[in-house]
């Protein structure tokens, strides 16, 4: 276990030490992406100058030293997850992706009559695709709406959640508001009238510790990108008997066990779910970055988000006309708001002018906006590399900001 | 004026500001300043809509040349669109058609008409080039 201690933490992400219009960087923009730890960096172009060859297909050394490495992340993964089958991880490109290759198959499986539950924070990648395979199926796509807090208003759960429920889709953590969600309660619930639930782990695993056999879950998705790993990884967990009975997502090499041209047979866990050739350094520094993440004890960086997020929203609080989006006590280091007069935009420029990274906008949550009737708001969102003295920045050039929109 | 003077002279203006922030209080200054298009003409047949903010556009035939009205509801933007009503509103159609507002890369502004930017600047000068074009035509 490696003790959490800020200032060498910050040394190990070199994008940390830049600087923007000649203002340091205050990267306060982690719900989109994290940054990468040099290791992780170091791991990509390691593997691209000495170990690059295609894998599962060669009997040359390079391709099986390959093979060998992606496996071993797999392995990472799931034990990261605590899964209880190494098959039960598909590597994807993504939340996203993940998200599409269940909800395709879904659209298979369902018929007319079905009910898919998903809710009204949910990220559009966890809508669309739900809302694509009714479409397709003739089954009806159901919300859980959202209270004032923030949160999913479970009033009418017993009726949500019923006989016709096939699949609930929910997210672990609100991307736009930091809302955590009482999924235990839910999958239950779920499971109790025989549904699935998919849980989108997308804004979590960067904050707290995740245990899918402890939760349950039959799909837990995430994006590597937003754990401090490459872009274009990510990974489906699945429970065995419910990857078995999800047809193939993408056809193609890996994913069968025979081809001939009267059909095709298709191979085995995970394989069944990756088709062609995946992003092999991309998930070789996935397992790089995990390691690196797990080196900590995940407590600690909690507790030090936790500071970051009550001190900021108090310094927030005391501006004049800002609104805090998504109040819910039980919330991770997401910081979302609304300034009376000042349009998110112009609030998001000239942070970034002073070298200020946020987002600023729906957040890919448009339902979310129409609930509370904004059409964006300015989001900041820690991690754990991040410091109470950045966040002095922000506010400082937050006031300067609304000064000079006032 | 013609379109290359005006824009030669808001790059004098900009010419001043070394500091980001201060060029930005200025475009902000330009924004506040001015009533671009009246409330009961914001309809959404002239909405520009932009991932992060709205633009509106209306547009005039006066003899030989166009007259542009516009607003946003983010004042940055609409201090932008400012300068880009300051170049183009009162020109022939056929001036607006060949411009390639150099003006905004001078300044530094480009970042607000990049396709990716999604404010609505860019839809925003690519009506007004259609509408210019159309009126070449005519
Ligand atoms: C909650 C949530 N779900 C899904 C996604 C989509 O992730 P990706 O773009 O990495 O596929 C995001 C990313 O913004 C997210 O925050």
């Amino acid at each position: 276990m490696r003790k959490f201690e800020i200032n060498t933490v910050r040394k190990d992400f070199p994008l940390l030490e830049r600087t923007i219009y000649g203002k340091r960087l205050v990267y306060f923009d982690n719900g989109a992406t994290a940054q990468k730890p040099q290791i992780v960096i170091d791991r990509i172009q390691q593997y691209y100058s000495s170990e690059n060859a295609n894998i599962h297909r060669g009997v040359h050394h390079l391709s099986q030293v390959g093979t060998d490495l992606y496996e071993e992340a797999r392995k990472t993964i799931q034990s990261f997850l605590n899964a209880k089958h190494e098959e039960e991880i598909i590597m994807t490109k993504g939340t996203t992706d993940s998200i599409n290759l269940v909800a395709f198959g879904y659209s298979k499986l369902l018929k007319a009559g079905d009910e898919v539950l998903i809710t009204e924070m949910e990220h559009h990648s966890n809508i669309v695709p739900w809302q694509m395979a009714c479409e397709y199926s003739g089954a009806t796509c159901r919300y859980i709406p959202l209270n004032g807090k923030g949160e999913l208003d479970l009033s009418n759960i017993d009726e949500l959640i019923n006989s016709k429920t096939k699949i609930l889709a929910v997210t672990h953590v609100s991307n736009s508001l930091g809302t955590i969600n009482p999924i235990e309660m839910l999958i239950e619930k779920a499971h109790a009238v025989g549904a699935k639930v998919l849980i989108d782990g997308a804004q979590s695993l960067q904050h707290f510790k995740v245990d899918v056999q402890q939760l349950d879950a039959d799909f837990y998705v995430f994006s590597g990108h937003k754990l401090f790993g490459p872009t274009g990884t990510g990974v489906l967990y699945g429970k065995k008997e419910a990857l078995e009975q999800l047809p193939p997502y993408q056809g193609g090499g890996d994913m069968i066990k025979e081809v001939k041209m009267s059909g095709t047979t298709y191979n085995e866990l995970p394989h069944k779910f990756e088709a062609g050739t995946p992003n092999i350094a991309g998930g070789i520094a996935l397992k790089t970055a995990i390691d690196y993440f797990t080196e900590f004890d995940l407590s600690e960086l909690e507790a030090h988000e936790k500071e970051l997020l009550e001190y900021a929203e108090t310094k927030l609080k005391a501006l004049p006309g800002v609104r805090i989006i998504g109040t819910s006590e039980n919330k991770v280091s997401v910081l979302s708001f609304v300034v009376e007069g000042a349009h998110h935009f112009d609030v998001g420029t000239l942070l970034d002018k002073q070298g200020v990274a946020v987002r600023t906008g729906h957040h890919c949550t448009q339902p979310v906006m129409d609930y509370f009737g904004i059409n964006g708001t300015v989001r900041a969102s820690f991690a754990f590399y991040n410091t109470k003295e950045e966040v002095d920045i922000f506010i400082g050039a937050l006031e300067r900001a609304l000064n000079m929109l006032g | 004026m013609r379109i290359e003077e005006i824009e030669n002279e808001i790059i004098d203006e900009f010419a001043i500001y070394d500091d980001w922030m201060d060029k930005y209080e200025y475009i902000i200054e330009l924004g506040k300043d001015l009533s671009l298009i009246k409330e009961e003409n914001k309809t959404d047949d002239k909405l520009i809509k932009g991932c992060q903010s709205r633009v509106w556009l209306d547009s005039e035939k006066d003899g030989e040349i166009l007259n542009f009205y516009a607003d946003s509801d983010a004042i940055i933007t609409k201090g932008i669109i400012s300068l880009l009503l300051r170049v183009f509103s009162g020109q022939k159609p056929e001036d607006i058609a060949k411009s390639d507002l150099r003006f905004i890369k001078e300044i530094g502004l480009q970042e607000h008409l990049s396709p990716t930017r999604a404010n609505g600047l860019l839809s925003m000068v690519k009506q007004i080039k259609l509408l210019a074009l159309q009126n070449v035509a005519a």
